[in-house]
């Protein structure tokens, strides 16, 4: 055995597979991690500061950039929060339409999620062309009901800005008739390729207990077997009308991961499906007529936490009796889920730190904020 | 000139090609501008959008996203540039051999857009580099973005041998490197002068576009008033206005003139 010296790289703020401008200054032995450290705040935006200086409709369009796979999760967490603090009703049709935006939203980020391993491990491109394809199918309907693709800002205080075009509901019967056969192309592409299945099984494992004590939430969490989705743990909006299973997984390394992330695309096509059958018994217009936009809500505080399809989103609001909020705090998963990383990656080697940065699934305007 | 044209195509029909070295230099230049992979912020999933299956880069010979700024002609720069990350964006840009583009995609980069009044947030990455093509909107769409693609390869047409930047013998002011700020405790410095002090105004202005006079200008422009809401409560905007109107009384003394 040749014995080196200790070599030092650095990747980043500027590399293409650290899904953003994100730094990791690692310490290899040879080719294996010895340590990893991350580096972060390339991207911070200062949300929460502006946050404080903007009424509180005006932080609508300002959550849809926190994380912008997914635009109308955040906006309903944040809906939630100032629904709570100001004790607005929302209308039985507009729970279902935020139910149907959120978990087309889950899809989409599902989907990009499983293209973007591919394109880490060195499949520049070619799978995720698919998860796009598909991202761009579900695009249409945002851009449909918000008139924007990306950056819906649908989402207001008592229910969603207007309501669904006469188009959306057959557009939506059809992109869900013709999901199964994308999901297992998906599941194919995974599951029956060596070299992926090398590259990712028994990688990056993250025990249970290590993954409480890190308060790790969402699709990494359930991947490392723990059962553990607020949809079920603490049912908000509608959620407990819905017949759905949660996926866990059993060893907890970046395979489970995205087979997690697959399965969770199922069950979000069973809610769609439900929510579909339920949608035209639902009563009530798409907004709740005696919300005010421009909310004063009275002094106090409020915590509501989502499942976002990255894990737990939550917003703190603390209000003062003004137009403003005194404190615009931000629990953003991308941001919790980060932590493991140094542990995860340590003892693997340096090609396969992209692969668990990528299963983890981050996006850097929610991290830095 | 159009009739030059018009005898060239019709020449062209008949398989008799002609060229001016100008022509032959631009056509070549315009169909294989390589950007950059690099993204910042939201604006890079678009900008992947637009390189893939619906939208289609590689109609224009744009497509071919490079990972090393060596082998790039064209910066996109996508997404909100925060005073962390400017030094390495002007970095990236130095190390793109000439001739090379910048594409300021998005309200962000072009302005600092809906995080303008961030203390972190750079208002344009055109204070720091020039800028060729800029790209309204919040993301733009792609198709934005293949206009200005094809905004550029014009601009690539009209452009003549002897008057190009990065030829001749007489060095020119934007061939050299740019200065690359350093991340100080106040702020974004230039060869320890403040520039860009955190929680203020720029004190530099932009560079302005190489197509109109390659200087930077020598006055430096503050925002009279900054973003003022249409649907805000009118008690707020006026405090919000008195707020903004301290600030920037307490910035003239820092003013660099």
């Amino acid at each position: 055995m040749l014995s080196t010296d200790e070599l030092q790289i650095n990747i980043g703020p500027q590399h293409p597979s650290t899904h953003g401008v994100f730094r990791l200054l690692t310490r290899l032995e040879g080719e294996t991690i010895i340590e990893l450290t991350p580096v972060f705040g390339y991207l911070h935006r200062n949300h929460e500061q502006l946050g404080e200086a903007n009424s509180y409709l005006q932080n609508m369009p300002f959550t849809d950039r926190l994380d912008y796979f997914n635009s109308m999760a955040n906006n309903h967490a944040y809906a939630l929060a100032v629904e709570k603090l100001a004790g607005i009703e929302v209308p039985e049709r507009a729970e279902y339409i935020r139910v149907i935006m959120v978990e087309l939203t889950r899809i989409l980020n599902h989907a990009g999620a499983i293209g973007f391993l591919f394109n880490d491990m060195g499949a520049w491109q070619t799978q995720l062309a698919f998860s796009m394809r598909e991202r761009e199918k579900i695009l249409d309907l945002f851009e449909m009901v918000s008139g924007a693709r990306m950056m819906c800002n649908y989402f207001r205080f008592g229910g969603v800005v207007r309501d669904l075009p006469p188009e959306f509901l057959p557009a939506l019967q059809d992109l869900l008739e013709a999901m199964p056969a994308f999901i297992d192309e998906l599941e194919r592409l995974l599951s029956e390729n060596e070299i992926l299945l090398a590259r990712t099984q028994n990688i990056g494992i993250l025990p249970k207990e290590l993954a409480i004590s890190y308060s790790v939430t969402g699709p990494m969490l359930r991947a490392s077997g723990i059962p553990y989705d607020i949809r079920k743990a603490e049912p908000y909006s509608i959620y407990d009308r819905f017949d759905f299973d949660i996926p866990i997984g059993s060893v907890g390394d970046v395979y489970d991961r995205f087979l997690v992330r697959i399965e969770e695309m199922r069950q979000s096509r069973r809610i769609l499906l439900q929510a579909l059958e339920q949608l035209p018994d639902a009563t009530g217009s798409h907004i709740n007529p005696k919300a005010r936009q421009n909310v004063r809500p009275p002094v106090g505080d409020a915590y509501t936490r989502i499942e976002s399809p990255k894990g737990e989103l939550g917003f703190y609001l603390v209000s003062d009796g003004s137009t403003k909020p005194y404190r615009y705090k931000i629990r953003a998963p991308s941001f919790i889920n980060l932590t493991p990383l140094g542990d995860l990656c340590r003892g693997h080697k340096i090609a396969d730190v992209v692969v668990i940065l990528g299963s983890i699934d981050i996006v850097l305007g929610e991290v830095d904020r | 000139m159009p009739s030059d044209d018009a005898v060239q195509s019709d020449l062209e029909q008949q398989g008799v090609f002609f060229s001016t070295l100008n022509r032959f230099y631009n056509w070549g230049r315009r169909s294989s501008v390589w950007p950059m992979a690099f993204g910042l912020a939201c604006c890079a999933i678009e900008m992947m959008a637009t390189g893939l299956s619906r939208y289609d880069l590689a109609r224009f010979g744009a497509e071919l996203f490079r990972a090393s700024p060596r082998q790039a002609d064209l910066m996109i720069v996508a997404g909100t540039v925060t005073k962390k990350m400017v030094p390495q964006v002007v970095r990236l840009y130095n190390q793109m051999p000439e001739p090379r583009y910048v594409i300021s995609m998005g309200a962000c980069a072009t302005s600092g857009g809906p995080f303008r009044d961030g203390y972190n947030v750079v208002r344009g990455i055109d204070l720091y580099i020039p800028v060729d093509v800029y790209v309204p909107g919040c993301p733009p769409r792609p198709e934005a973005l293949l206009h200005a693609l094809m905004t550029l390869q014009s601009q690539i047409d009209r452009q003549n041998l002897k008057q190009v930047r990065w030829y001749g013998k007489k060095a020119r002011p934007q061939s050299q490197d740019f200065p690359v700020p350093s991340y100080g405790p106040h702020g974004l410095e230039i060869d320890g002068k403040l520039v860009d002090p955190v929680g203020s105004l720029p004190l530099i202005s932009s560079y302005s576009s190489p197509m109109e006079g390659e200087q930077r200008r020598d006055q430096i422009e503050h925002p009279e008033l900054v973003r003022v809401f249409p649907d805000m409560e009118r008690e707020l905007r006026e405090e919000t206005s008195a707020s903004y109107a301290e600030a920037l009384e307490g910035e003239d003394q820092h003013v660099r003139r």
